[in-house]
């Protein structure tokens, strides 16, 4: 393979990765939707939708393989190839915190209503919104973008344990209502961690575009 | 500097009116593998044979510049090339021993040409200098039985390393010094300068990227005659600082 054509292999993975990152944004839009709308035919939809994700997970991960191992890429190209190689894995966790989600939904719709003290929405859509900017930090190679991303994270984690201490004074006040409480709970911690994994992507972006490692508050800008 | 060191000050370079090497300053970390690396005609052979006066070799060639082997600027008036090249040794692309003289005597020549102190014994100093160059084991049985031309090319390679390690240089400058080797025989070279470099600074031109990351702790890259950029091998090759370093070791060059 010449360069040149490394380089339009290299693109076309980078665009392939944006297509499985639709996936996963689809997946969650679609276990929120299921959840706000009491709807048993979205949480199929979610669990159809995974092993569409699953079988791209390993796919790509061929492609990085046989690019890592066939190119042996320097500097910026290396540096994308390990960004996406994370990005595959945290999309493919994204698509399994949908489907945990449309878990927990599916088991609600079995019980007897009851509203969460959690305020869900708005979890899930500061869990979306963050998906979404760190997707398309990467579609722009945009890092300003990435860290902004970063900085959402601690909201949505302040969020999650807002949830745990409602829900745990929920349970006192309706014992009854147990099931259902750990579900949205569940939900919640699902929402958290989606939040992980955007952080994750917005991070992964920032060590490709600046080749800066930023994980775990490390503030190098080298 | 640091023992073993180069150190190379606004370093000028021509064939004729041809200008081959713009102002080049570095320091180069002694006890350490340096690799040299540049498209064709960057001056990256030129900067190697003007740490060992190789360079105005060619009539048509001149420098200017001071490089320190040490404390000494190899350049000063009173520093003959004969004893630079005995302190900075050479090997080159194509393996070149002696074709006619045994293994044996290929290695003692260069000692015998460099003024081998008689009464030491020069059988020794052979023994350890192909035991240096990892050849001792293949050879030993043959050592004045067989040529030098016998051997398969890595071994040639290897017995052109010796011929230089054997007057203990302390810098050893290696043109491309595998490219004309298989890769199991590249691989023995690349094996050897990771022990070299415990006693002697090595400097590697090399056309192969992968090579450079492999065997040398920093890297210099060098375009049109400049050197752009130079830094420890990985920060070259996962985040360099010029773009033009960068478009280079992706591919992107030109």
């Amino acid at each position: 393979m010449s360069r040149t054509r490394f380089h339009e292999a290299l693109d076309g993975l980078r665009q392939e990765l944006v297509a499985m990152g639709g996936m996963a944004e689809r997946a969650v839009e679609l276990a929120v939707r299921a959840y706000t709308e009491r709807d048993l035919s979205l949480c199929r939809e979610v669990f159809s939708g995974e092993v569409v994700i699953n079988s791209t997970e390993r796919r790509l991960d061929e492609v990085v393989l046989d690019l890592l191992a066939m190119q042996q890429p320097m500097a910026v190209d290396l540096r994308l190839i390990l960004a996406i190689s994370k990005c595959i894995a945290d999309l493919e966790r994204v698509g399994d915190q949908a489907v945990n989600i449309a878990e927990c939904v599916e088991q609600l719709l079995g019980l007897p209503e009851f509203e969460s003290p959690a305020d869900l929405p708005e979890m899930a859509s500061l869990a979306r919104m963050m998906l979404r900017r760190a997707l398309n930090a990467f579609v722009d190679a945009d890092a300003a973008e990435a860290q902004a991303v970063l900085l959402l994270d601690d909201e949505l984690d302040a969020m999650n344990d807002h949830a745990y201490t409602a829900v745990a004074a929920a349970k006192a006040a309706e014992p009854a209502f147990t099931q259902n409480l750990l579900n949205f709970l569940i939900i919640a911690r699902n929402f958290e961690r989606i939040g992980d994994h955007a952080t994750n992507i917005a991070e992964d972006v920032i060590f490709w575009v600046r080749g800066a490692d930023v994980r775990h508050h490390a503030t190098s800008n080298e | 500097m640091t023992a073993g060191g180069i150190r190379v000050e606004r370093l000028n370079a021509w064939f004729g009116d041809k200008q081959a090497l713009r102002d080049i300053s570095i320091n180069i970390e002694g006890y350490h593998t340096t690799a040299i690396i540049g498209p064709s005609g960057c001056g990256k052979s030129t900067f190697v044979r003007c740490l060992n006066r190789m360079h105005e070799v060619n009539p048509m060639a001149r420098a200017t510049g001071r490089v320190f082997i040490g404390n000494t600027d190899i350049y000063e008036n009173g520093t003959t090339p004969v004893e630079v090249r005995r302190r900075v040794g050479m090997v080159f692309q194509k393996p070149n021993p002696f074709p006619t003289m045994s293994i044996y005597d290929n290695v003692a020549a260069g000692l015998k040409l460099n003024g081998w102190e008689r009464g030491r014994r020069l059988g020794d100093a052979v023994e350890q200098a192909l035991r240096r160059a990892a050849l001792w084991d293949e050879v030993k049985d043959d050592l004045k039985k067989k040529s030098g031309a016998s051997l398969s090319g890595g071994q040639q390679q290897r017995l052109c390393i010796a011929r230089a390690l054997a007057v203990e240089p302390e810098v050893l400058l290696m043109d491309e010094p595998a490219s004309a080797l298989d890769p199991m025989a590249t691989a023995k070279i690349e094996d050897l300068l990771f022990e070299l470099k415990q006693s002697v600074t090595v400097v590697i031109v090399t056309h192969n990227m992968q090579q450079a990351a492999r065997v040398a702790e920093f890297t210099g890259f060098f375009l049109m005659g400049a050197l752009i950029e130079f830094d420890r091998t990985e920060q070259m090759f996962t985040k360099p600082r010029d773009k033009r370093t960068e478009d280079y070791v992706t591919g992107r060059f030109g």
